[in-house]
């Protein structure tokens, strides 16, 4: 039967006018399609590559035909083998004049090529011909080609003309000039930066496909630089407004929905722009609205619809009805059967649960068998949103889920990604020091060498210092607490080398700290992790250091100490070590050895990894010394830079090591300067290479210079033909991504909803209760489950959070104490009502109900926003008046009238709203946004940069003290 | 960016079209295309269309014996991107009429045709049917 029916096709395609197809191309579609494993096609697929190699360098081949083996040659690639013999004659169909034929042409090359292959060039004069051809299929086709193999270098030789073709008075030209020109942008913004009016102007189109295409472009534009763009939001709603009313074209509809792609990609446009901006908010509000009662729930597209609407509700700044949708949406999502409805809601409520911490409660039972759901994708979205709304009271039910889930999966990707964020929630939330050397013993254990090793370096800093109280009891508890599971661990095969670094560190600290365990003990342990892992030396260096903070303690401590003899026999391997650290480390141990107590004392003492070390620059120390010798008759040093003579080779040297050192130079040499005094202080100089050298940061910063809006300047992109552009070295690092203030709106749309909200402690917990109740009428919900929901959202107490643990401030604030006074936070609720502006804006703060203190200050407030949305629709329905008047659908948001009306409105009502937003509460600042301490992100990242970057300049200075 | 490929593949794993909007050697795709076909061969009905590899996320749609998987960014809009599979096939469709395997087979380059219709810079630029056959009408006229 099938096989009739396959003839019957071939037949129907043996007539299909230019889509010729020969005998031969019908038999090996039809091999490749009937063979039965992989081995079969591959010997079908070697079988054609040699037919082809003979066939295809023929002369005289009928353009038919060719055009066919290019297409078996595109099959070859498909099928995972390589058809780099035939490239050429893909190359040179491109100039064919069938349309068709090169149509296919141009198909197989950009299938074939990356922008960076040497036959481009080859190509490039053919696109700029086609460009100008007066078949417009013949530039949609050239234009194709362009998207694809144009790169940054080529982009001059066709930028005019698709400029040109902008103005095409074929739409589907106009619309693929675009989309090269977003091409353009993406692969080097600099080169079209002049232009981008263009793509302002290309969003007036009044054909609906151009002004759709015209989205995409916009959309990374305004993901990079917000703010340039504020004033499109009334172009961008009126055209929403008008897709909502089915103003498009029917050939738009999918599924009885008008143009759902452009609405979808619109609003994500409007999340985008409505993000902590009031002002732009207001104007979406009504709109918005209205795609969400105009959404169809029954169809897929729909639901797309609405879970975009969803997005960007929880983007722009907040709106009590808007929120009330959006949470509907949800609920209906998530009682949905549909997995893939699920997965949304799923994904919906971790967005809104930003600004409504609360309405994670009514769907607890929702997300638990989500959780629960043998669908992999459904349980790590889940996971995704537990990690969201984690706090101090849930933290352990949810990293011990978190942890079983790492422990079950084998994706070391994603184990990778679950084990940073353990970490990451452990310490930002432990509530106890057991179960946080608990919890990261699992993670280690079992994501092994996977995790990041300061994670590791972060641990072994929180047992040194405690979590930061100045209880010295509960720090040396931890201590115990962390050496009693280490050994316990140790007996454990196959320990990841992080681990083990920590672990040796730890007890050779703090192993015979407590008494409880004597130093025999340890050593023959450490011993054993030395030999056990005798292939890492890093391993074996920590736990011989280990060893000699061992027993310098006993011998500090007067104990007689006697090696074990396995120690010994460790000392002598290791004394003989090819690795010289290992050797020093050996020697080192066998020197403090033979030392007497209060030597040893001075050398090790103990606990002292917590003492800061004083690093003398100047070396003043040596003071009194070069006094000495000074009397004694000896010469006074002189800095290098003042000495006569040597002063030219130093400045040379200098400037040679400021060029960077690798290439050679083609510019001309500049003229000689007259020789500058290096104000070089002279107590930094002897010490050039031990103090860090800041200059590593600053190529850094210039690498992202180019992220931030480029300037649009003239000149400067006329003659950027003739420059090096180096914007585009920078794309290579990576595509930078901008991510726009959310955390602002959050941290100011949070409050707002918090003080609608309204909920206290005891009044919560009878809700959940409730939810309870009506449910197990429905459902039977077993005893296990409901633990777990009461685990993880029950109590709605403050979450409050510790400054990550990396960091020494930490030992001031008494973050445990606080903690105990949860059930009765009435103090701190009083503490933070005087100050309400100043606590930190925090993404994962959410529960954080500043309770009865806000009531009052509420009321007037939504009073007024009440107000606006009045006004708002007033406005919403004058506007709506004066477009059904005008005949010209697509001209109304070009035309300037209708958008000067509504920006006066707007205009108007942002005034009334800053107003109520001032009285109601003070704006928090912008900025100073991001995670829980910004100050302290900053460091981190001014850290790693200094570490990432090598200080280049240290080996030139090297040389110059041997030569100098 | 949001696509960042297309794939047509049939319930035996074997690749039937395949557009890729940034660029990976053959062998990177072969391994790709690979590791994606046996995670989604192996769901079933009941679960989400949806599934995430290394960095991408993977929507899928099954039409009869054949998958459509497109690989997008992870802040993209699943369920659009499967309504999007569902446009496409209509479209093919609507040429074909009652399209099936094989006549993606036969035509391999008028389905190419029609996604660089739909589909630029691995952004959905035209969503209307008329818009994205009327080229491929129009050439099979001319020749």
């Amino acid at each position: 039967m099938e096989q009739l029916r396959t003839f019957g096709r071939e037949l129907a395609m043996g007539s299909q006018g230019g889509f010729y197809q020969s005998k031969e191309f019908l038999d090996l579609v039809k091999s490749i399609g009937e063979a039965r494993s992989k081995a079969e096609e591959d010997r079908i697929v070697v079988n054609e590559i040699d037919t082809l190699k003979r066939r295809i360098a023929e002369p005289d081949i009928p353009k038919r035909k060719m055009k066919e083996y290019i297409i078996r040659l595109v099959y070859i690639e498909m099928l995972g083998h390589d058809a780099s013999f035939g490239y050429i004659h893909a190359v040179k169909m491109t100039h064919d004049d069938s349309l068709l034929v090169k149509r296919t042409g141009y198909l197989a090359v950009t299938l074939f090529l990356n922008e960076e292959h040497d036959l481009i060039i080859l190509i490039v004069n053919t696109i700029q011909k086609d460009l100008k051809s007066d078949n417009y299929l013949v530039v949609c086709a050239a234009l194709n080609a362009v998207c694809k193999l144009i790169n940054e270098e080529t982009i001059p030789a066709v930028l005019p003309q698709v400029v040109e073709l902008l103005a095409h008075p074929k739409e589907a030209v106009r619309k693929k000039a675009i989309m090269a020109l977003h091409c353009f942008y993406q692969k080097s913004p600099s080169s079209v930066s002049h232009l981008i009016s263009n793509f302002r102007k290309r969003l007036c189109d009044n054909d609906p496909g151009v002004m759709g295409a015209t989205l995409c472009p916009l959309f990374d534009l305004i993901t990079r630089d917000v703010n340039s763009y504020k004033d499109l939001v009334i172009s961008f709603v009126s055209i929403l407004k008008q897709v909502t009313e089915r103003r498009l074209s029917k050939a738009y509809d999918y599924h009885q929905m008008p143009a759902p792609f452009i609405q979808i990609k619109l609003l994500k446009i409007l999340a985008l722009l409505g993000s902590g901006d009031k002002q732009a908010s207001e104007n979406m509000y009504t709109v918005v609205g209205d795609v969400f009662r105009k959404c169809d729930f029954s169809s897929n597209i729909g639901n797309a619809v609405l879970y975009e609407c969803i997005c960007c509700v929880s983007s722009i700044y907040p709106n009590p009805k808007l929120l009330d949708s959006a949470a509907d949406i949800i609920s209906r999502f998530l009682k949905s059967d549909s997995h893939n409805l699920k997965y949304m809601g799923i994904d919906a409520l971790g967005r809104l649960i930003k600004i409504s911490p609360e309405i994670a409660e009514q769907h607890q039972l929702a997300v638990i068998d989500c959780l629960e759901d043998p669908d992999d994708t459904l349980k790590r979205k889940t996971f995704e949103l537990l990690y969201k709304m984690t706090k101090s009271t849930n933290v352990e039910v949810i990293v011990d889920r978190m942890i079983d889930y790492m422990i079950s999966i084998n994706d070391n990707h994603y184990k990778t990604e679950i084990a940073s964020r353990c970490v990451e929630l452990a310490e930002q939330f432990a509530p106890s020091n057991q179960w946080f050397i608990q919890a990261m013993n699992k993670v280690f254990e079992h994501t092994g060498d996977l995790v990041n090793i300061k994670v590791a370096h972060n641990l072994m800093r929180l047992i040194a210092e405690g979590f930061g109280e100045d209880d010295d009891n509960a720090d040396s508890k931890l201590r115990s607490s962390a050496v009693e599971s280490y050994l316990r661990i140790l007996g454990e095969p196959k320990l990841p080398s992080g681990f083990l670094q920590v672990i040796c560190w730890v007890l050779g600290e703090y192993g015979t700290a407590d008494g409880m365990f004597c130093a025999s003990d340890i050593t023959g342990k450490l011993c054993d992790v030395a030999e056990a892992y005798s292939s890492d030396d890093t391993v074996k260096a920590y736990a011989v250091t280990a060893l000699m903070k061992i027993y310098a303690f006993e011998i500090a401590a007067g104990r007689e100490v006697d090696m074990l003899t396995e120690c010994q026999s460790l000392m002598e391997e290791l004394l003989a070590s090819h690795s010289t650290d290992l050797q020093q480390r050996a020697y080192e141990l066998q020197g403090v050895i033979g030392l007497d107590a209060h030597a040893v004392e001075f050398i090790m003492p103990s606990d002292a990894s917590c003492e800061d070390i004083e690093v003398d620059k100047d070396l003043s120390f040596l003071d009194g010394y070069i006094q000495e010798a000074i009397e004694k008759g000896a010469q006074p040093y002189i800095p290098e830079s003042e000495r006569p003579g040597v002063l030219n080779m130093g400045n040379f040297r200098n400037q040679d090591h400021h060029e960077s050192s690798h290439g050679l130079r083609f510019e001309a040499y500049e003229l000689p300067k007259p020789a500058v005094q290096p104000r070089i202080p002279r107590a930094l100089l002897p010490s050039t290479e031990i103090v860090p050298v800041p200059e590593p940061v600053y190529p850094r910063e210039t690498y992202q210079t180019p992220v931030t809006p480029i300037p649009s300047n003239p000149s400067d992109a006329g003659s950027a033909e003739l420059k090096l552009r180096l914007d585009g070295v920078q794309k290579k690092w990576g595509r930078p991504t901008y991510t726009p203030e959310t955390s602002t709106s959050n941290s100011t749309s949070q409050k707002t909803v918090n003080g609608a909200a309204q909920v206290d402690g005891p009044s919560t917990v009878n809700s959940t209760r409730e939810t309870y109740a009506s449910r197990k009428l429905q459902v039977e919900i077993s005893h296990e489950k409901q633990k777990l929901a009461a685990s993880l959202f029950g109590g709605s107490s403050k979450p409050e959070k510790r400054p990550a643990t990396g960091h020494k401030v930490s030992k001031a604030s008494s973050h445990m104490l606080e903690k105990s006074h949860v059930p009765n936070s009435s103090m701190e609720v009083a503490s933070e009502k005087t100050a309400p502006a100043q606590t930190p804006p925090d993404l994962l703060d959410l529960g954080e109900p500043t309770s009865t203190s806000t009531a009052p200050s509420l009321d007037p407030f939504k009073q007024l926003e009440v107000l606006l949305d009045a006004t708002q629709d007033a406005s919403a329905a004058n506007s709506a008046t004066s477009a059904s008047r005008s005949p010209d659908v697509m001209a109304l948001y070009a035309d300037t009238p209708v958008g000067i009306h509504n920006k006066d409105e707007a205009d108007l009502l942002s005034g009334m709203s800053n107003m109520s937003g001032a009285t109601a509460r003070p704006q928090p600042t912008k900025g100073s946004s991001k995670g829980p301490n910004p100050k302290d992100s900053l460091e981190k990242d001014s850290l790693v940069r200094q570490m990432g970057v090598k200080p280049s300049s240290q080996n030139p200075n090297l040389f110059k003290d041997l030569l100098g | 960016m949001g696509i960042r490929f297309i794939l047509m593949v049939n319930k035996q794993g074997q690749t039937r079209l395949a557009q890729y909007y940034e660029w990976l050697t053959l062998e990177e795709r072969r391994a790709l295309e690979g590791e994606i076909v046996r995670k989604c061969l192996a769901r079933n009905e009941q679960q989400c269309s949806f599934v995430e590899h290394r960095n991408y996320k993977i929507v899928y749609r099954r039409y009869a014996s054949l998958f459509f998987l497109v690989g997008v960014d992870n802040d993209e809009n699943e369920l659009a991107i499967l309504e999007f599979i569902h446009l496409l096939v209509e479209t093919m469709d609507r040429h074909f009429g009652n399209v099936c395997e094989l006549d993606i087979m036969f035509h391999l380059e008028k389905a190419h045709f029609m996604l660089e219709e739909m589909v630029m810079n691995g952004s959905i630029v035209e969503t209307s049917k008329a818009n994205i056959l009327s080229p491929i009408q129009l050439m099979e006229k001319a020749s």
